[in-house]
């Protein structure tokens, strides 16, 4: 029965690998040199000892004396067929003093049930066809790491390789370091927007899937900024670079993704620090069992020594106890979900923020840019006693000094070109509003306190925002009303953290708390702080800090204006809209590609089932190597039964890992 | 200064012990290897010779792993 089992297994590995080999003549199949050497050498060893198993000792038996011997030489051969990168690997770790790794393991396992067998001239079979198993999940676990890889690098294969360089009325394609600032490049339809600059002729829809993960293209024309990395779909356009290709959009984010899973999570450090007890800790153990049971039998109980039997378990203790399934799977785990985070507009710097980013239990706003637009529009004019477009017109040449988002939204609101001659002796009046001449009219602009001041009745304004009261030679004119507005999907968002597990969701602002609680009741946010400071920001997330469990993590959300001391302070500093903000990407622990706050949530849910796949693994891998290693010591367990737990596990955790750059869905 | 090389090497464990290797060579303030993105990125201590340090990062690490490459 037995031996149907073993030649059955024999014959399936040898079919397995045939078939992958013609798989690997395909060039879309990916696999690499080595790999495809490693099949042949799977293929071959296979199919030798099929054969031998066949002729069977008896074949051998009929060559006299030296039978044995010749018999013994064949399947050594085939050893040496298998496993001879394996001996070489684990010699070197033992010449550079680093002895104990998988190698060392498998060499000492194999070669030593080898020297059982030729002891007792019986089953090589078994060494020769752990080493076989043993290089079969190897070769998988490379493939699927490979191929995971490549996925994930295509993911991010936003890098442009050229830039068109107009040079005496011709295309040149030139390397994009090489382009200075100021230069007009042209982007044709089809080709990568290959460094940031400004449209200067030409219109055209970009696709900024590969940054943002939004699919909906982005119609720019002239006069429109466009970052590097986009996908130039219908028109051709010529811009104008506003920065060399190692300060562009693309550079930086290529930057960050690359050096994203050098910063090392705590699952992380604990498998290397766990491999490196344990290796050594297994190795001790399976020594002890080799010598201390036969010792105790023929000292303690007078019985026969069994060196053999416990020789073999120990052995089989090895084999079982290689931790390839934890020390591939976990990294892997990892880089998946940060890949898949990309893929969906989600740039995590490393590993640990990811598992920080699971743990968070607070998340903290700042209002304006990230809940709310970060747009101030004129939302209404009210009372005016002349034409709408009249009092603003006068509002916005009243204001027309300031680059504070207030004039500029009146400005927009105007639509016209000002005429700034028409203005004179403005002063600005910090905390109330401006005072000016308006061709020869004195305006007032600004909120109660001005009019207080000025002596001048005002209605005041029911509606929520920031009110300019406009009055002209004294006259009350009306007020214009300008708020912020929120994102519609803003609400979805505070509903969508809270169903991902946040406990505890807290806005803060710079604005008046009528403007604050207004906002944050219509969007169901739990707590408000209102008339912050930027300075004041860091204190109160401070105070946030203090009051949370030791496990439970806050992070931050801004859109990287002023707040950057802020992102760094919170456990994680999450950075929206931020493209093209370097300010932010580089304070920002998590910058999401765009400024739709229902990505907030997402993050949230990759991280989470990026770690709760990470402990998967990690309990399944050990506790089923912790039962094995039980198995074996009783001696429930053969040496195949090793190399399957080990060979299975390993598979099972490096399929489970890469389920985790699947989060389309989440 | 910074640089990132892009590397070949099999396993994790292999990375490892290429970027414990590179660390310990001279005139290298920092080194990482990132396995799953194939990259080495080194820093370079003040005043040196990236192209010599690198030959000199190549060689020992080759020493620890023989099947690693790193492209210069």
């Amino acid at each position: 029965m037995q031996e149907i089992l073993e030649t059955s297994l024999l014959a399936a590995v040898a079919v397995l690998a045939a078939v992958l080999r013609i798989i690997g003549q395909r060039p879309k199949s990916g696999m690499t040199k080595k790999q495809k050497v490693m099949l042949w050498r799977i293929l071959a060893a296979s199919l030798v000892l099929l054969a031998l198993q066949a002729l069977g000792a008896a074949a051998f038996g009929r060559l006299g004396p030296a039978g044995r011997w010749v018999r013994l030489a064949c399947y050594l051969a085939d050893y040496a067929v298998i496993g001879h990168d394996i001996l070489k690997k684990a010699f070197r770790g033992i010449r550079n003093g680093q002895v104990f790794d998988e190698n060392f393991l498998m060499a000492v396992a194999t070669i030593g049930a080898l020297a059982l067998a030729v002891y007792e001239d019986g089953d090589y079979l078994e060494s020769i066809a752990v080493m076989l198993f043993y290089q079969v999940g190897e070769w998988f676990q490379s493939y699927a790491v490979g191929r995971s890889r490549r996925n994930i690098s295509d993911l991010m294969d936003i890098r442009p390789d050229y830039a068109n360089v107009e040079q005496d009325g011709r295309l040149e394609r030139v390397d994009p370091d090489e382009v200075a600032v100021g230069t007009v490049i042209v982007v044709q339809p089809g080709e990568k927007v290959p460094i940031d600059g400004v449209v200067t002729e030409g219109s055209s829809a970009l696709n900024t899937a590969a940054l943002t993960g939004e699919s909906l293209p982005r119609d720019v024309g002239e006069g429109d900024e466009i970052i590097s990395g986009c996908i130039n779909m219908t028109g051709v356009l010529k811009l104008r670079t506003t920065k060399e290709f190692g300060e562009s959009t693309v550079s930086k984010i290529l930057d960050l993704v690359e050096n994203a899973s050098s910063r090392k999570s705590k699952s992380e450090d604990f498998i290397s620090r766990f491999a490196r007890i344990y290796t050594p800790a297994v190795c001790g153990a399976a020594l002890a069992l080799a010598i201390l049971p036969p010792l105790v039998r023929v000292l303690g109980m007078g019985l026969d020594a069994g060196w053999e039997t416990w020789i073999y378990r120990a052995l089989t203790f090895l084999v079982a106890s290689c931790p390839c399934a934890l020390v591939i799977s976990i990294p892997l785990s990892f880089f998946a979900g940060i890949g898949g985070a990309s893929k969906a507009g989600v740039l995590v710097k490393g590993s640990n923020y990811l598992e920080l980013l699971s743990r968070t239990r607070t998340v903290v706003f700042d209002k304006t840019g990230t809940l709310t637009r970060g747009v101030f529009e004129v939302s209404g004019i009210h009372h005016s006693q002349l034409e709408d477009g009249e009092l603003l017109e006068y509002a916005a040449l009243a204001e027309s000094a300031s680059s504070h988002p207030i004039s500029r939204s009146l400005q927009r609101a105007c639509g016209k070109e000002l005429d700034r001659s028409r203005v004179a002796d403005i002063r600005e009046i910090g905390g109330e509003g401006v005072t000016a001449a308006v061709d020869g009219h004195a305006v007032a602009a600004g909120n109660d306190k001005l009019m207080d001041r000025l002596g001048i009745p005002y209605v005041p304004c029911r509606g929520v925002g920031t009110i300019i009261h406009m009055a002209i030679d004294g006259q009350y004119m009306g007020h214009i009303l300008i708020s912020d507005v929120v994102k519609p999907t803003s609400k979805q968002a505070i509903r969508a953290l809270k169903a991902a597990g946040v406990r505890r969701t807290v806005m803060l602002t710079g604005d008046a708390g009528a403007v604050a609680e207004h906002v944050a009741a219509e969007l169901g946010v739990d707590q408000v702080y209102s008339q912050l400071l930027p300075a004041d920001k860091v204190e109160k997330v401070e105070a946030l800090l203090a009051g949370q469990g030791e496990r439970e993590k806050l992070a931050f959300v801004g859109d990287g204006i002023n707040d950057a001391p802020v992102l760094s302070r919170a456990d994680i500093g999450i950075a929206m809209g931020a493209l093209g903000s370097d300010a932010a990407i580089e304070a920002a622990d998590v910058v999401l590609m765009d400024d739709d706050p229902m990505k907030i949530a997402k993050a949230i849910k990759i991280s989470r089932k990026c770690l709760g796949i990470v402990y998967q693994n990690i309990v399944f891998a050990i506790g089923i190597k912790l039962a094995c290693l039980l198995l074996v010591a009783l001696g429930l367990a053969s040496m195949w039964l090793a190399v399957f737990a080990d060979v299975g596990v390993m598979i099972l955790a490096v399929l489970n890992a890469i389920r985790a750059l699947f989060v389309k869905d989440l | 200064m910074k640089k990132t090389y892009r590397i070949d090497v099999d396993c994790a464990n292999c990375a490892n012990k290429m970027e414990e290797a590179a660390r310990k060579t001279a005139g290298v303030a920092a080194a990482t290897v990132n396995f799953m993105a194939l990259k080495m990125i080194v820093e370079f201590d003040e005043g040196q010779d990236p192209r010599a340090v690198m030959e000199q990062v190549r060689k020992n690490c080759k020493r620890v792993e023989d099947d690693c490459e790193i492209f210069l």
